[in-house]
């Protein structure tokens, strides 16, 4: 079951990156037929099936299935076995990697299509040597803008945000009121030492170079539930790329409960084999009761004010006001103090089966090969949700399959012809108690607490579901008060509680926010940009998979779905916001109008003496009822 | 500053007297309103071409009726101070005998502090409002024009008196030379003394002075009038009380385009939308348009512009809106056609025949057959 949900997570997910990975393998295996799961793949490999499948259809089954195995087992984590070492690699010059992707493809190319005759430069034979599995640690390394650390100023953020990430995570998981500390010391010009405290519930000692020393390894990549990080990339990438930049290890301390040891560690990857290697292990005297505390080293640059630490540290705790955030930076004067707003945990997210309509055809075909299910019917309810008697029974009809087939024998025909018929069928919603909404009350504390304005909205919709997966969406808005009325509305954009920090324009968020007409809202807007207005803009989307459009998660892809649910949320806010600009608006006029009886009351009773020839004392007591009957209608208006 | 009492002048007209009440009047009903705790409020007639009839017999637009209500409420105060204040300023001048030009009067608004006006038209609303609600000419309330009167020159003896000793002024207009008699901004005291066959009415001063120059008055026996655009009130008052005193007809000659045709010889027949409750007596039912007529443009040949879009929009209007043009068939046809021919043509245009043309050849032969000029 694990196995199952991590190959279907696993290749969406991963497909993003080791495209070019895979491309590789696919040149290995020319006899196989392209996978039409992995979409950001397709361009690669889907030409070649399209060529092939009119000739050799007909004998390809086992192939295909042979190669639905490999591909992720290089494109992703290790799948049948994530602790399994990657084969050992023929020690050949690092540099010649490329090169022999790119030569893999052309050859792919011309023998396929069988029609050229340039003179030959290699045989098969000569590539075999030199073609070779690709370590994901090695990838990334070479690849690491992928994950965020493309230059020095973003490398600081994403390790310290990587490091952060994980601690509410695990405090959340626990069950336990979160207390964090970072802090960022500055060791030279370019170079700093970041340091991540928890109060979590800490890390098993065999467990530790696992989770910091190895890429994709983690709890959270092989369950259905919303939670921070998903892959288990980012803290072992942090570590790798001090590593990488400053020779130094990556530190951890950590420990389970009181009168448990604290271990200390000090562990270095090994990008050849995506291993941990221990430098240090020892037990020291530290004072948390439970908490785990990582230190890196790193080439950097800190900056302050946009995608700066400080924005990132400041949204946090927007997004978490049950996080308790202290904070240190260079040049700071001490720590900074971020307070819990509330006392309450967010609700624990459950874990979820796939649901039929989330699964692509790959994913689906690797689901039915590994049920322990015997039959067919069997076999979708127990490992999709939302799959009832009659809705197997249904899908089953739908793909003219018996549904007491054995899952296992299905060929590709037949498994194609039956992710036709899954989607054919109506299938319930997924459930959604796998969301933890931040909650309208909750946005509220948070940004009370950081954004001086003086009015404040929420808005938090019911789940939605976009290709299978729930979500939803929410907003909070924060007006007046301090904050700057003639700069572009400041657009805080969250996914599963994270600040996103970079590629604003490039997010969905950002795209429904332009799509609304915010001049209808009392807001100033000029063609094609952000309102204008004294404004903070609060957007978040929780998932139980948040469809990024990289893996550095930076921005959420636009999938229609999530653009409805988003633009709903918007005008919901903004229509609560228009009525308090307003009555804002009202109010100042009234104090204009008053102020108009003051100014020119006196003057008809100037008139009315001159004409009337009234005596002065008259004149005032005209002014004094005048004044007295105006005010009054005014009041009953 | 206007409110200077000339010595030993106390209004003494009954035409002065009448005003003076009702202003004292209106002002105490305000009053008492105010006293009682109720929101005083001013009725005004609505000052616009959509609140006027026409009626072809009495010859000139007649208010219609339609009235506007100004309750003092928070929104109006600000406009219902500065109109009684403007009320008290006239009262002042009426009772001093006294006069103030609109721009006098937005000067002495600058006394009023918080109740000034910051722009000279805003006083000119609220003035010809305060001369709607009274239902009289403004001069009579103490306010007079700027505007130049216009230009007199031909067979008429004007006879007015000098304003110190009484004594009786003649004024002789064929005596002017190459200059002319300038019309004076209240006419109803002058009398006339004229044998001229017709009043001949020009739109602008370079046809005039041509005329004037060549002495067409002798020639053709007849009384030339500038009037220099859309006519002044005091021209039109002028024109109507020579042509009601002499029973002589008056022949109107503009440029042969919307703007001469809808507004200056509109305004001057049958009056204007603004000032619709004084129309009665600022307008020339008998007047008659000569010219330029479209159908000119061809028999003569004339150069023309090609009409602009506000032109064809105001002829549009005022084939769909305007009650005097509506009711004369000729007149929607002749519009209609000049609108399909796309072009307009000036007075100076007959220059193109010879500069003396239109005294020569165009004049005389328009004038034998007055019957056919357009109604």
């Amino acid at each position: 079951m694990i196995c199952r949900r991590s190959q279907r997570r696993g290749r969406r997910r991963a497909s993003l990156i080791p495209a070019r990975v895979k491309a590789t393998s696919a040149a290995l295996f020319p006899a196989g037929k392209a996978t039409r799961d992995s979409k950001p793949a397709r361009s690669l490999t889907k030409p070649r099936a399209e060529r092939k499948s009119p000739r050799r259809d007909g004998g390809v089954g086992p192939r295909q299935l042979s190669l639905m195995d490999s591909m992720p087992a290089t494109g992703v984590a290790p799948s049948p076995a994530p602790q399994a070492p990657p084969p050992e690699i023929p020690p050949e010059p690092e540099k010649e990697q490329p090169d022999n992707r790119l030569r893999a493809a052309e050859v792919l190319q011309s023998g396929s299509a069988k029609r050229e005759k340039p003179p030959r430069r290699e045989t098969a034979e000569s590539l075999a040597t030199k073609q070779r599995e690709i370590s994901v640690s090695e990838f990334f390394t070479k690849n690491r803008h992928l994950l965020g650390f493309d230059n020095p100023q973003k490398a600081l953020l994403t390790a310290i945000k990587e490091a952060v990430d994980n601690s509410l995570d695990a405090c959340e998981e626990a069950g336990i009121l979160p207390v964090l500390r970072a802090d960022i010391d500055q060791l030279a010009e370019d170079r700093f030492r970041i340091a991540v405290q928890d109060n979590g519930p800490g890390i098993v000692k065999s467990q530790i170079p696992k989770i910091f020393g190895k890429l994709l390894y983690g709890s959270k990549f092989h369950a259905l539930k919303q939670a921070r990080g998903q892959q288990g990339i980012g803290i072992s990438a942090a570590g790798m790329y001090g590593l990488l930049t400053t020779g130094k290890s990556i530190a951890v301390t950590s420990r389970t409960g009181p009168g448990k040891p604290a271990h200390y560690y000090e562990i270095q990857i090994d990008t050849r084999k995506n291993t941990p290697q221990v430098i240090t292990d020892t037990v020291i005297e530290w004072e948390p009761e439970h908490g785990t505390r990582v230190e890196i080293e790193l080439v950097g640059t800190y900056k302050r004010g946009r995608h700066s630490v400080d924005d990132y540290i400041r949204q946090t705790a927007i997004a978490n006001p049950h996080a308790e955030i202290f904070y240190s930076f260079p040049g700071g004067a001490g720590t900074l103090h971020f307070p819990r707003a509330s006392d309450t945990l967010p609700p624990e997210p459950r874990a979820i089966k796939p649901h039929p309509y989330g699964v692509e055809l790959g994913v689906l075909i690797r689901m039915l090969k590994e049920t322990s299910a015997r039959r067919l019917d069997l076999a979708l309810k127990r490992d999709f949700s939302r799959v009832s008697d009659r809705v197997a029974e249904e899908i089953c009809a739908a793909a003219d399959l018996r549904p007491s087939s054995n899952p296992h024998l299905i060929a590709t025909q037949e498994a194609e012809r039956l992710y036709k018929a899954i989607n054919s069928v109506k299938v319930m919603s997924p459930p959604t108690n796998c969301l933890s909404p931040i909650g309208e009350e909750q946005i509220l504390s948070g940004m009370k607490k950081e954004i001086p304005a003086a009015f404040f909205t929420a808005v938090s919709r019911s789940p939605a579901v976009y290709r299978g997966n729930p979500f939803l969406v929410e907003v909070g808005t924060a007006y007046g008060g301090d904050l700057p009325a003639d700069d572009l509305v400041d657009l805080l954009r969250f996914a599963n509680r994270v600040p996103l920090q970079y590629q604003q324009s490039g997010c969905a968020i950002t795209k429904a926010v332009l799509s609304i007409d915010w001049r209808s809202y009392g807001l100033s807007q000029s063609k094609g940009a952000l309102p204008t207005g004294p404004l903070v803009l609060f957007v978040h989307i929780a998932s139980v998979w948040v469809p990024f459009t990289s893996e550095s998660k930076e921005a959420i892809a636009a999938y229609p779905e999530i653009t409805r649910e988003l633009r709903l949320a918007l005008q919901d806010c903004g229509r609560r916001l228009s009525t308090h600009i307003r009555a804002r608006r009202r109010e100042v006029e009234e104090e204009k109008k008053r102020s108009y009886i003051e100014r020119y009351i006196p003057h008809i009773g100037i008139a009315l003496r001159e004409i009337l020839g009234m005596s002065k004392s008259a004149e005032q007591e005209l002014v004094v009822t005048l004044k007295d009957v105006l005010e009054r209608s005014r009041s009953h208006e | 500053m206007p409110r200077n009492k000339p010595a030993g002048r106390k209004p003494s007209s009954p035409e002065s007297k009448s005003i003076l009440t009702s202003i004292r009047n209106s002002a105490d009903e305000i009053r008492r309103k105010i006293m009682a705790r109720k929101k005083p409020t001013m009725k005004f007639p609505v000052r616009s071409l959509a609140n006027v009839k026409y009626h072809p017999q009495r010859g000139f637009f007649e208010i219609a009726g339609q009235k506007k209500e100004r309750t003092l409420t928070v929104n109006t105060v600000k406009t219902f101070a500065q109109t009684l204040r403007m009320i008290a300023l006239s009262k002042e001048l009426v009772e001093s005998d006294d006069i103030a030009t609109k721009r006098e009067a937005y000067y002495v608004s600058k006394n009023w502090e918080d109740a000034r006006f910051t722009e000279q038209p805003e006083s000119d609303t609220v003035m010809d409002d305060v001369e709607a609600f009274f239902g009289v000419n403004r001069e009579q309330l103490g306010f007079i024009p700027e505007e130049k009167g216009g230009d007199v020159a031909g067979r008429l003896t004007v006879i007015d008196h000098d304003r110190d000793t009484g004594k009786e002024l003649r004024i002789d207009c064929t005596k002017f030379g190459s200059g002319a008699y300038s019309i004076p901004i209240s006419v109803e005291q002058l009398q006339f003394e004229t044998e001229a066959d017709f009043i001949l009415v020009i739109e602008t001063a370079g046809m005039f002075q041509r005329l004037v120059k060549h002495n067409y008055w002798k020639k053709a026996n007849c009384i030339l009038i500038s009037m220099g655009g859309v006519p002044t009130r005091a021209c039109r008052r002028f024109i109507r009380r020579l042509a009601d005193f002499k029973r002589i007809p008056v022949y109107v000659f503009v440029d042969g385009d919307p703007y001469g045709i809808t507004n200056i010889y509109r305004t001057l027949k049958v009056g204007s939308g603004n000032a619709a409750h004084l129309n009665e007596f600022f307008c020339v039912p008998q007047a008659r348009f000569l010219g330029i007529t479209p159908k000119d443009i061809v028999d003569y040949k004339l150069p023309t512009h090609p009409l602009k879009d506000v032109d064809v929009k105001r002829a549009r209007d005022a084939i769909k809106n305007d009650p005097f043009i509506r009711h004369h068939n000729d007149w929607i046809s002749a519009i209609e056609y000049l609108v399909r021919m796309g072009v307009r043509a000036e007075q100076q245009a007959l220059a193109k025949h010879g500069l003396n043309y239109v005294m020569d050849t165009y004049l005389p032969e328009k004038l034998k057959h007055p019957e056919r000029f357009l109604p």
